[in-house]
C-alpha cells in the first residue's frame, strides 16, 4: 500500500503560451486541416462515401444475411422439416407445413422433405439462429442485406423462392446418397 | 401612355426604389436559397463527403455532358427543397400562443431583409445611385434593424409554449444582448476614420487602393465585427439558441413548413446581410483598387463599369459567406458561459481600447 503510494508520478501541467492562450494559432491550424479536407474532396476526388445504388460494398465471407433453403449437389431438399429452426426462431419469422411427400419422383428423396417453408423477411431478424440449428446443413444466412418489396405479403418468401434463393450446398459428406443407392437397388431388387 | 410617363417624371424617387427594391429582393432571394446549397456541398467536401447530388430537370438533365454536371453539382437542389416546404403540412400545436406563433417567422426574416436597404451594392448606372435608401445615418439605421431581428427568435421561443424553444429564445436574447454592443463599439473607430455615418461615404473613404481598405487599418475592429457577426447571425460556433445537439433545434423546435422556412431564410439572409456589412464596412465595398474600379461608374458610357461593380461587391460577400461556412467545421460550440465570458470580458474591453487608441493616433496625426 504504502510501496504503491511512493511509486504515483505527478503529472505535470504545461502553463499554456500567451501565444497559445489567444487561440489564435490552434484556429489557423484548424482552418488549414478544414480546408485539406475540401481541397482533397473537392479537386482530388478523396471521398470516403459510398454512393449507394450504383456503387456496391464486398459483403465479406461469413456475413449475416438474409437465410434461404440450400439443395445438395444432387439437386435434392437438404431440409427435412424436423422444425427446429421454426421452433428456435426468435422473432417467429418462420413457419413450417410438414411433411411433404415422402418420395421425390424426379431425385430420389429419401427423408421427408417440408410441405412448404415459410421465412417472413419483415420479422427476420438475421440472428443466424436456424443456420445454428439446423442438422442437415439445410439453411444457410446468405449475402443478401437489402430486401425490398411493395407488400407486406411479398415479404414472405415461400418454398420456391427461398430454395431458387439459397442455390447448391456443396459439402464435402454426400449424407443421403448411400441412403439413396440403397433404396433404389431395394426398388430394383427381384426375389426369384 | 403620356400619363404613365408623367407619372415616372414626377415620382422618380419611388418608381426608382421600387424597382430597386425588385432587384435587390430578385438577387437575395435566390442567393438565400444558393446559399443553403453552397452550405451543404461545402460541409459535405469538408468532412470527406459528395453532397447533394440527385435532383435532376427533366429536359436539362438529359443534356449530355452539361446536365450530369449539374446534377452532381446539386443546382437544382433549392428548387426541390422550395417546392417540399410548400407541400409540407404547415402543423401548428394546439398548446402554442397562436398569434405569437405565427407572427414570430415574419420578424425573424423582415429584418434580415431591411437592412439591405441602406447597403450600397454598387456605384452608379446611369444617374441612378445603386443604393436603396441613401441615408446618412445609414450605420446607425443598419443596427437598430438588426436588433429587431432577436425578437423574431425570442418570441418563437415564446410562443412554442415548450421547454426546448424557450431556452433557445432565452440563449439567443442573452447573445444577443452581449454581442450587440462589442458590435457596436467595433465600428465606431471606423467612423472616426471616415468622419461619416453615411455607408457611401465609407467606400468613398477606401478608393485609393488596397491598403486604404478599412481592414488594413482597422484589423482588430474587423475581428471583433467578425465574431459579433458570426453571434448575431447564431452560426457557429455561437449557434446556442439553436444548437441541435442540446435544444432539439431550439427556437423553430416546433414550427415547420414554410414557417419553418421562413427562419431558415431569415438566418441565412441575415449572413448575407452582415457579410454585406463587412465587405462594406472593411473590405472596400464595391470598389478594387486595380483596372480604375475604385472610381464611381460615370454616368455616360459606364454602364459596364457599373454593373462590373455589383459583381465585384456579390463577389466579395460570396467570399466571407464561404468564411461563415469553412469556420463552422473548424470550431466547436461554445459552451454558454464562455460566450458571456468572450462578448464581456473579451471584446468590450478591446473594442474600447481600440476606440481609445484610434482616438489618440487619430488627435496626434491633425493636432497642430
Amino acid at each position: 500500500m504504502n510501496n504503491a503510494r511512493n511509486n504515483l508520478t505527478t503529472v505535470k501541467r504545461t502553463e499554456l503560451t500567451f501565444l497559445e492562450k489567444l487561440y489564435v494559432p490552434t484556429l489557423w491550424s484548424g482552418l488549414k486541416v478544414t480546408f485539406r479536407h475540401f481541397w482533397n474532396t473537392l479537386f482530388r476526388g478523396k471521398v470516403v462515401t459510398m454512393e449507394y445504388p450504383e456503387q456496391k460494398w464486398t459483403v465479406p465471407e461469413g456475413y449475416r444475411g438474409a437465410p434461404y433453403l440450400v439443395k445438395d449437389t444432387e439437386d435434392r431438399t437438404k431440409c427435412v422439416s424436423c422444425q427446429l429452426c421454426e421452433f428456435v426462431c426468435p422473432p417467429k419469422a418462420i413457419r413450417i407445413t410438414p411433411p411433404g411427400p415422402a418420395v421425390d419422383p424426379t431425385t430420389g428423396n429419401v427423408e421427408k422433405r417440408p410441405k412448404e417453408f415459410e421465412i417472413n423477411m419483415l420479422r427476420c431478424i438475421f440472428c443466424g439462429f436456424c443456420q445454428e440449428v439446423c442438422p442437415e446443413e439445410a439453411i444457410f444466412l446468405q449475402k443478401d442485406y437489402s430486401l425490398t418489396g411493395v407488400s407486406r405479403s411479398e415479404m414472405i418468401y415461400d418454398k420456391e423462392k427461398l430454395l431458387a434463393l439459397g442455390g447448391v450446398h456443396r459439402g464435402p459428406i454426400m449424407k443421403w446418397k448411400q441412403k439413396a443407392d440403397e433404396a433404389r437397388k431395394q426398388d430394383a431388387f427381384k426375389p426369384e | 401612355m403620356d400619363s404613365i410617363m408623367d407619372f415616372i417624371y414626377l415620382h422618380r424617387e419611388l418608381v426608382m426604389g421600387l424597382v430597386k427594391i425588385c432587384a435587390v429582393l430578385a438577387v437575395l432571394l435566390p442567393m438565400v436559397a444558393y446559399s443553403v446549397l453552397a452550405e451543404r456541398k461545402i460541409s459535405a467536401f469538408i468532412q470527406d463527403r459528395v453532397g447533394p447530388n440527385r435532383v435532376a430537370l427533366p429536359l436539362l438533365g438529359s443534356v449530355p455532358v452539361l446536365g450530369p454536371f449539374l446534377t452532381r453539382l446539386g443546382i437544382w437542389q433549392p428548387l426541390a427543397d422550395g417546392l417540399k416546404s410548400f407541400l409540407k403540412e404547415d402543423f401548428t400545436p394546439n398548446y402554442v400562443r397562436k398569434a405569437y406563433f405565427w407572427l414570430a417567422p415574419a420578424i425573424a426574416l423582415i429584418p434580415a431583409f431591411m437592412t439591405m436597404a441602406v447597403i450600397p451594392f454598387g456605384s452608379y448606372i446611369g444617374t441612378e445611385k445603386m443604393v436603396i435608401a441613401d441615408l446618412n445615418v445609414g450605420i446607425l439605421y443598419t443596427f437598430g434593424i438588426v436588433s429587431l431581428g432577436v425578437y423574431g427568435l425570442v418570441l418563437a421561443g415564446y410562443a412554442a409554449n415548450s421547454k426546448y424553444p424557450f431556452l433557445g429564445g432565452i440563449r439567443s436574447s442573452a447573445q444577443m444582448i452581449s454581442y450587440e454592443i462589442a458590435m457596436g463599439m467595433s465600428v465606431i473607430p471606423v467612423f472616426m476614420l471616415v468622419g461619416d455615418l453615411n455607408l457611401g461615404k465609407v467606400i468613398q473613404h477606401q478608393s485609393g487602393g488596397l491598403f486604404s481598405w478599412i481592414i488594413f487599418q482597422q484589423p482588430v475592429a474587423f475581428f471583433i465585427f467578425m465574431v459579433a457577426a458570426f453571434a448575431e447571425t447564431n452560426r457557429l460556433p455561437f449557434d446556442l439558441p439553436e444548437s441541435e445537439t442540446e435544444l432539439v433545434g431550439g427556437y423553430h423546435t416546433e414550427y415547420s413548413s414554410m414557417k419553418f422556412a421562413l427562419f431558415f431564410m431569415g438566418e441565412y439572409s441575415n449572413m448575407i446581410a452582415s457579410s454585406a456589412m463587412m465587405v462594406t464596412l472593411f473590405l472596400g465595398g464595391w470598389t478594387l483598387p486595380w483596372f480604375g474600379l475604385n472610381a464611381n461608374a460615370p454616368a455616360e458610357g459606364g454602364l459596364w463599369i457599373g454593373i462590373a461593380h455589383i459583381g465585384i461587391f456579390l463577389a466579395k460577400v460570396l467570399v466571407l459567406m464561404s468564411i461563415f461556412i469553412w469556420v463552422r467545421w473548424m470550431l466547436p460550440r461554445f459552451r454558454y458561459d464562455q460566450l458571456m465570458d468572450l462578448g464581456w470580458r473579451r471584446f468590450i474591453p478591446i473594442a474600447l481600447a481600440n476606440i481609445v487608441i484610434t482616438a489618440v493616433i487619430l488627435y496626434l496625426k491633425h493636432a497642430p
